[in-house]
């Protein structure tokens, strides 16, 4: 029962939260200059007055900023995102296009990153002036430190230019036949080179958080009472500590998750990747308004199903956090 | 030695391979064409600019085309006669022509097209003299005009005029017709198989095409790659075909050295874009003529083509590009003379303060390209030697830009402003009193008032005769020229790039470019 009020309680938080991303991304938008009047009539090279007057009213820009807030509210509660300005096509579909594409990505990434970077980073704690270690720490600081679209650049040119092993750029071939096998092998190859660039981060992060947090808890006395218990060393390390070392994993597995349509645009824009990254950043660039804040609303309930996903995994993770919580 | 021995008899299988190549057109093959932009729509009936055109040339049929020349031919239309008054059009549509969903193209199509046109497109001087339009017959299409109106025969040819099925695109609001980004219906050469917006498209020929024999190709595949990088290794890997409207002198300068690769600064004549530094004649020290002219003389034009530009812009001394049969002749050059700049200020009574400095201003340049913000630090270091100090302005985006400037809120700006074929459409709406219209972009944003020019202006827009156009189109860049409301620089780089291994009859030669049908384009 405490648990279904806790449930309903963030829910209710999550509502008035999407509403207020909305009002406050509505009213940015207003106060930046030009409209998609300016855009079609920049793209176009040139326009009359009579022209940009017609497709303002045509897409309801002329009237009051609150009728258009107010009509735009309205429309979202009833599930309707509207249409893009630009495309001419619902939003909603828009979106969905482009999620499936940014969440390979950036799922993909994110987990070979997790998996990966954990495991280097429990390797190196175990001999923490070792080799390895040291070559993880080299590792995390190229990775951490090297801007994504030039770590990006430098695989393009080994894996496409000089071994043409790799394609270079897009979801698959355009002339692949979509949904078959065929294609789905495409995408995946497609997909390597992006993933490899976006994980570089994540992988340095991964690795040295999962290395700090390993160091630290074999350190401490409970590790030291299984050891005296006679417990195997691998039942040590992956059973207990590692449990244990995961928390801070999880938690900036959450928080990343958030920044991941931010972090995969310069990706997708050197890819030319499908995503919604791209979508986004362009759709701003051109006063796309119903793209745009059908993106930012979409990102933001992603948020917000990710934070309480987070929070659920915390529990089954640490049975101290459920047991605090539910007292 | 065994590699060494297959690669051997592959290079030679290779060559003769290329020497038995017919040099004939011939039917098949895939054509992978990229570009940086992507339009959201391709009906050109309801919006100008490249990305739009490209496709849509390809997708629908206009009623004429150009060649290299500026001379019209026959495309839908078989016929077509101007009265001896210049008030009456006529024009005679093939009668072997349909949309691709079957249909027969008809004058009622070409009714509702220009009308569409009249009401929706951007470009309101290109039909605006079209005062009614009647159809007499099935293929027959009278346009009756208030003034004559020379301009509508290229107004009737590739992006800037094309015939749209009446039954597809007259019911409701033509913007909001989903019909215009997919399923798409023309009558060009080819059609609309797929497009998934923002990221590709493919086009498949069109069997039923009127013109006998065309296309060639059988596929075409647009495909937006936004990074030159990217782009470039496209281009060198063979992924892509061909590219159009490149700009970057590295890229352009690295892709000249690979032999399997054409540039080409052909078929841009009649888009005829041009880069100028305007000023805004209603904001001191621009009001004055002498002002004007010094910065003009200030400037070394031919450093931004060499340096800035590594030689792939061309000179351009005034309103109308050079590619044009209008292009000015006898205006003055503004050859680089600094001394002549600071009498022509000393003479304006803006002498040296103390710190040496004359004049106080500010500089806008288009955002988003390393070219305009180089372009715009040259003018700066330029104008120094003068005694012009320049405050260098930025806009967070284009769209920020196009504001700033259509609203008049700046000094100088760096513009990029194309010339659309004839004056009538993309070059009156600069200097024209008339077309001083605060929120539009690229009216006549310097605000530039010349009675005389205006009513030269007037004059060519209804001569019919071409020579004597000629004539009064050189009177009217020598005044402009000289009035300097704009200091003139060089064209746009602008560079097609196609695979010679891979591409035949590539759409370079006629005044349309790209933006023209791809009829006759063959892979090897």
């Amino acid at each position: 029962m405490k648990f279904l009020s806790v449930i309903l309680q963030r829910l209710f938080y999550a509502a008035a939260l999407l509403l207020a991303v909305i009002v406050f991304n509505f009213i940015l938008l207003s106060l930046v200059p030009g409209d998609i009047a300016d855009t079609l009539a920049g793209e176009s090279g040139g326009a009359s007055a009579e022209v940009m007057a017609e497709i303002r009213r045509s897409y309801g820009l002329d009237r009051p900023f609150y009728v258009q807030l107010g009509t735009y509210v309205a429309k979202v509660v009833q599930g309707d995102l509207g249409k893009s300005y630009y495309f001419n096509e619902p939003v909603i579909n828009l979106i969905l296009e482009r999620v499936g594409p940014t969440l390979l990505l950036v799922v993909t990434a994110l987990v070979m990153a997790i998996l990966i970077g954990t495991l280097f980073g429990v390797i190196a704690s175990k001999k923490p002036n070792g080799l390895f270690s040291h070559f993880v720490t080299v590792l995390a600081l190229v990775g951490f430190s090297a801007p994504v679209f030039w770590t990006a650049f430098l695989l393009i040119v080994l894996f496409v230019a000089m071994l043409e092993i790799m394609p270079l750029s897009g979801l698959a071939d355009p002339t692949t036949p979509r949904d078959t096998f065929a294609w789905y092998l495409d995408v995946a190859h497609h997909l390597i080179l992006p993933v490899l660039s976006l994980s570089s981060i994540y992988l340095a992060q991964y690795s040295r958080l999962a290395r700090a947090s390993m160091m630290d808890i074999l350190g401490s006395d409970f590790i030291r009472t299984a050891r005296a218990k006679g417990l195997g060393d691998t039942a040590i390390t992956y059973k207990h500590a590692l449990r244990n070392a995961v928390i801070p994993v999880i938690t900036i597995a959450g928080l990343q998750f958030s920044h991941i349509f931010s972090g995969a645009v310069v990706i997708e824009t050197v890819f030319t990747w499908p995503g919604l990254g791209t979508l986004a950043f362009e759709s701003i660039l051109r006063g796309d308004t119903p793209t745009i804040m059908g993106i930012l609303f979409f990102s933001a309930m992603i948020v917000v199903i990710v934070n309480l996903l987070t929070d659920l995994a915390y529990r089954i993770v640490d049975p101290r956090i459920r047991s605090a919580r539910n007292a | 030695m065994r590699k060494l021995f297959t690669a051997l008899t592959c290079a030679a299988l290779s060559v003769a391979v290329a020497s038995t190549a017919v040099a004939e057109p011939k039917r098949g093959g895939t054509l992978t064409f990229s570009y940086r932009l992507m339009a959201g729509h391709f009906n050109p009936a309801i919006a100008s600019g490249t990305p739009t055109g490209i496709p849509g040339t390809q997708l629908f049929a206009a009623l004429l085309r150009f060649d290299d020349k500026w001379n019209p031919h026959p495309y839908l239309a078989e016929s077509w006669n101007i009265s001896d008054d210049g008030l009456t059009v006529t024009v005679k549509l093939r009668d072997n022509a349909h949309f691709h969903d079957g249909h027969d193209i008809t004058s009622e199509d070409v009714k509702f097209s220009i009308e569409t046109y009249k009401a929706q497109h951007p470009f309101k001087p290109m039909y605006a003299p079209v005062e009614s339009i009647d159809t007499p017959d099935k293929l027959t299409t009278v346009f009756h005009l208030s003034k004559p109106h020379p301009a509508i025969l290229l107004a009737f040819s590739s992006q800037l005029g094309v015939v749209i099925p009446k039954h597809i695109y007259g019911e409701g609001d033509i913007r909001k017709n989903p019909r215009n980004s997919q399923d798409v219906v023309g009558s060009g050469p080819f059609k609309l198989k797929e497009h998934k917006p923002g990221e590709y498209m493919i086009l498949e020929r069109n069997d039923d095409y009127f013109m006998p024999g065309l296309p060639y190709v059988d596929r075409i595949v647009y495909k937006k790659i936004v990074e030159t990088t990217s782009q470039t290794i496209a281009l060198e890997k063979g992924d892509v075909d061909m590219t159009a409207f490149a700009v970057d002198p590295q890229l352009l300068n690295r892709l000249k050295k690979n032999p399997d690769l054409t540039l080409t600064p052909n078929g841009y004549s009649a888009i005829g874009p041009l880069e100028w530094l305007a000023f805004n004649t209603k904001n001191k020290p621009f009001d004055d003529k002498k002002v004007r002219q010094a910065f003009a003389y200030a400037i070394d034009k031919n450093f931004i083509i060499n340096v800035l530009y590594g030689g792939y812009a061309q000179r351009s001394l005034g309103p109308i590009h050079p590619g044009s049969v209008f292009a000015p002749k006898d205006v003055n050059p503004y050859t680089l003379d600094l001394e002549k700049a600071k009498s022509l200020l000393d003479e304006a009574g803006y002498k040296p303060g103390a710190d040496g400095v004359r004049i106080h201003t500010t500089l806008d340049y288009i955002p988003g390209g390393a070219a305009w913000k180089r372009k715009a630090e040259y003018v700066k270091a330029q104008l120094k030697k003068i005694g012009v100090d320049v405050t260098i302005k930025t806009s967070s985006d284009f769209r920020a830009w196009i504001k700033t400037v259509a609203n008049h809120n700046f000094d100088m700006t760096l513009d990029s402003v194309f010339n659309w074929g004839d004056p009538v459409i993309g070059v009156h709406r600069t200097y024209q009193a008339s077309n001083i219209r605060a929120g539009v972009p690229w009216h006549n944003t310097q605000q530039y008032v010349n009675p005389e020019v205006d009513k030269i202006m007037d004059e060519a827009g209804q001569e019919l005769d071409q020579e004597k156009r000629k004539v009064l189109y050189q009177q009217m860049q020598k005044i402009v020229v000289d009035d300097a409301p704009i200091a003139y620089l060089h064209t746009s780089p602008y560079h097609t790039i196609y695979n010679n291994k891979r591409i035949g009859n590539p759409p370079v030669n006629s005044i349309w470019g790209v933006c023209a049908p791809w009829d006759e384009v063959y892979i090897k």
